[in-house]
């Protein structure tokens, strides 16, 4: 007996929604019995880790901060890894974008107008758009694998960030420590209510909707499908790749840096030398779970905000169980999703060796 | 011991760990296949070496632990790519996060603990030389491993039958099949090849270039790895050079860093990085030089039609 991968005669039609539930109830399984081994239980154990972060407004409000940026960055992610464009440097992009908006409230300190927060913001997106056409330049002009140069980038912009934050833009009251000054409130985004909610989570749910009618009713969302998809087919079809690629690494890296700069000018309040727990790396996970779709990717990102809240909680209440738990299970989720996924072009088909000639075998009936 | 040879014996330490990975994942990508997940595989390589090295205190027992550890990484890639055709970009970018993320997991007790340092082991004469002796003939077990392999992989990839079924793999896997190769089972065994190299880079930097245990220790060195052999344009040979080039570079911030003279640390500290993109830039401008070596099948999945 062995197990074969037999093609499917067309594209499954369910899998596609049962694989991301299929891989995070995989991660559940496989987190259980690592919890077990531990010596916890591994159900308890479960339930504060993944149901407790949504019991409590409070930690539905920390939900939400924590799902925002993983969700921009993750929309425009998804449409990249749809064009079969490897972004994968949106850490550099988010830390570009941060530098790039955090520069007016720092330079600027006095300059009081309801003008420095929508400037701030277009700043941000910039930032993130300059990060990100340098890969996409070297790819356009030189061919050079994007993957790899977007990636070194990410080293530079947070060397970058920590040259600023220990150096030039040092808060010169802070007593030495690397940050820059606390931005003020016409600095800060606005908040829902007195908590911690701010507008970068409406601007994300803004994106998403906006994403979600680009790439299922407009041309140029059939193009950059068509362009990942049947690259030849889009060639004769006039559409450029050129410009695909260039489109993708803008909206990518925009949107990047836009969350870089609400989650400077929105639950940080300054800038230091780490912005981000690395929602640059987890979008890559989120976009995949959320089957490089908008609306998935919103999904999806709430899942593992739910993560990292876990990680956190876990850290507090259960003996033995480090922070660092989060980022094994984000991995292990991305290999279980992309398992599940080859079942949505393929089954699996046992096949025993004494019983080989009855099964029929494809092509050969 | 002179300055340059001071910083010749650095330069190597620091050479190493690419050149080891890069070698590993050239053999893989000459398969066809592209193995993103270099950086997760020597990240737990280096901490599977440590943890070992320091529980028995052998610091043999921690390279075998390490290239254990890195084939176990890489047979991961290996059932996902090629028994189940996922996507390898995607794949090796799991790998990458999830041996990032369970390193520090595993990790999180030896950090900040003293490690056991790989003996040096010093070669009767050619030790003595002037300049070159104290750098390349006075060096740990892993920098002749690295000479070793690098000379073995370029033989058996030119010269051989195994290196020819490889390469033919690696350029048109459907012609292989229909010759009767088990394509599979080569890019498998590429696959296992690549992690166990890049479990020996990882513990030459947590049992020789350190003795210590850092989370996220490899600094990007498993990317810089990658970039190294579309550099090298999948030579050996040329992987050699450009590990010493990098290795040089690395070392050559440090010292300035040591010197001061006013130019930011964190300038110096992205230079690797930097090198990297114009290196990268570099060789892929040139399209002939580019494409001469590069495997026709890199990066495709092969499912075979029985």
């Amino acid at each position: 007996m062995r197990l074969i991968l037999e093609k499917r005669p067309e594209r499954s039609r369910w899998m596609p929604f049962l694989s991301p539930l299929l891989a995070i109830g995989l991660t559940l399984v496989v987190g259980g019995i690592l919890f077990a081994a531990r010596g916890l239980d591994p159900l308890h154990a479960l339930y504060v880790y993944f149901v407790e972060p949504v019991t409590t407004w409070w930690s539905i409000e920390e939900l939400i901060v924590k799902t925002a940026p993983l969700v921009l960055i993750g929309v425009g992610l998804a449409i990249c890894f749809k064009a079969n464009i490897w972004n994968i440097g949106a850490e550099g992009q988010l830390t570009a974008g941060a530098i790039a908006g955090a520069a007016i409230p720092i330079l600027l300190p006095g300059w009081e107008s309801p003008m420095v927060l929508p400037l701030m913001i277009l700043c941000g997106i910039a930032g993130g758009i300059a990060w990100a056409a340098i890969p996409a330049f070297f790819r356009h002009r030189f061919g050079a694998s994007e993957i790899l140069t977007s990636l070194m980038l990410v080293y530079v912009a947070l060397y970058l960030l920590d040259w600023l934050v220990r150096g030039p833009w040092r808060d010169p009251h802070g007593y030495n420590f690397p940050h820059s000054v606390s931005f003020e409130s016409w600095q800060l985004l606005p908040t829902l209510g007195d908590g911690r909610v701010h507008a970068g989570a409406l601007i994300a749910l803004l994106v998403v909707f906006t994403l979600f009618i680009m790439m299922s009713k407009t041309l140029k969302g059939f193009e950059i499908r068509i362009s990942g998809e049947a690259p030849k087919a889009s060639g004769f079809g006039g559409f450029s790749r050129p410009r695909t690629l260039w489109f993708c690494f803008i909206l990518a890296g925009g949107l990047a840096g836009l969350a870089g700069i609400c989650e400077v000018a929105g639950p940080i309040g300054q800038l230091q030398p780490s912005i981000s727990p690395g929602y640059g790396f987890t979008a890559i996970i989120v976009a995949f779970l959320g089957r490089l779709n908008p609306v998935g990717v919103l999904l999806a990102g709430i899942a593992l905000g739910i993560s990292y809240l876990g990680g956190e909680a876990a850290q507090i209440e259960l003996t033995g169980v480090s922070d660092k738990t989060a980022r094994v299970f984000q991995g292990m989720l991305l290999f279980f999703i992309l398992a599940c996924d080859t079942l949505i072009l393929y089954r699996l088909r046992w096949i025993g060796t004494g019983l080989a000639t009855t099964t029929p075998k494809r092509g050969q009936a | 011991m002179s300055l340059v040879e001071a910083a010749l014996v650095t330069i190597v330490a620091a050479s190493t760990p690419l050149l080891l990975a890069a070698i590993g994942e050239l053999v893989v990508e000459r398969s066809g296949v592209l193995n993103l997940g270099v950086e997760g595989m020597m990240v737990m390589g280096a901490v599977a070496g440590f943890a070992a090295a320091y529980t028995v205190g052998s610091a043999t027992l921690g390279i075998v632990a390490a290239v254990v550890t890195g084939i176990a990484m890489s047979l991961l890639f290996a059932f996902l790519t090629q028994i189940l055709a996922a996507n390898q970009v995607a794949t090796g970018l799991a790998l990458t996060l999830f041996g990032l993320g369970l390193s520090g997991l595993v990790g999180e007790p030896f950090t900040g603990l003293p490690g056991v340092k790989l003996e040096r082991i010093e070669i009767p004469l050619l030790s003595d030389l002037p300049i070159v002796g104290s750098a390349f003939f006075a060096q740990d077990v892993l920098v002749y491993a690295s000479f070793i392999l690098t000379i073995a992989t370029a033989f058996v990839l030119s010269r051989t039958k195994t290196g020819l079924v490889i390469r033919a793999v690696g350029i048109n896997h459907h012609s292989a099949h229909a010759l009767g190769y088990k394509v599979i089972a080569v890019r498998c065994a590429c696959i296992a090849f690549g992690g166990a190299c890049a479990g020996l880079a990882g513990a030459h930097l947590s049992l020789a270039y350190t003795t210590q245990w850092i989370e996220s220790m490899t600094a990007g060195r498993g990317w810089i790895a990658l970039a190294l052999v579309v550099f090298a344009t999948w030579v050996p040979g040329r992987v050699l050079v450009g590990a010493y080039l990098f290795g040089a570079v690395w070392i050559m911030g440090l010292y300035a860093q040591g010197l001061g003279a006013g130019i930011p640390p964190q300038l110096l500290s992205s230079l690797p990085y930097l090198a990297t993109i114009v290196a990268l830039v570099l060789i892929s401008g040139d399209r002939i030089l580019a494409k001469a070596n590069t495997p026709a099948c890199l990066g495709q999945a092969f499912v075979p039609d029985r």
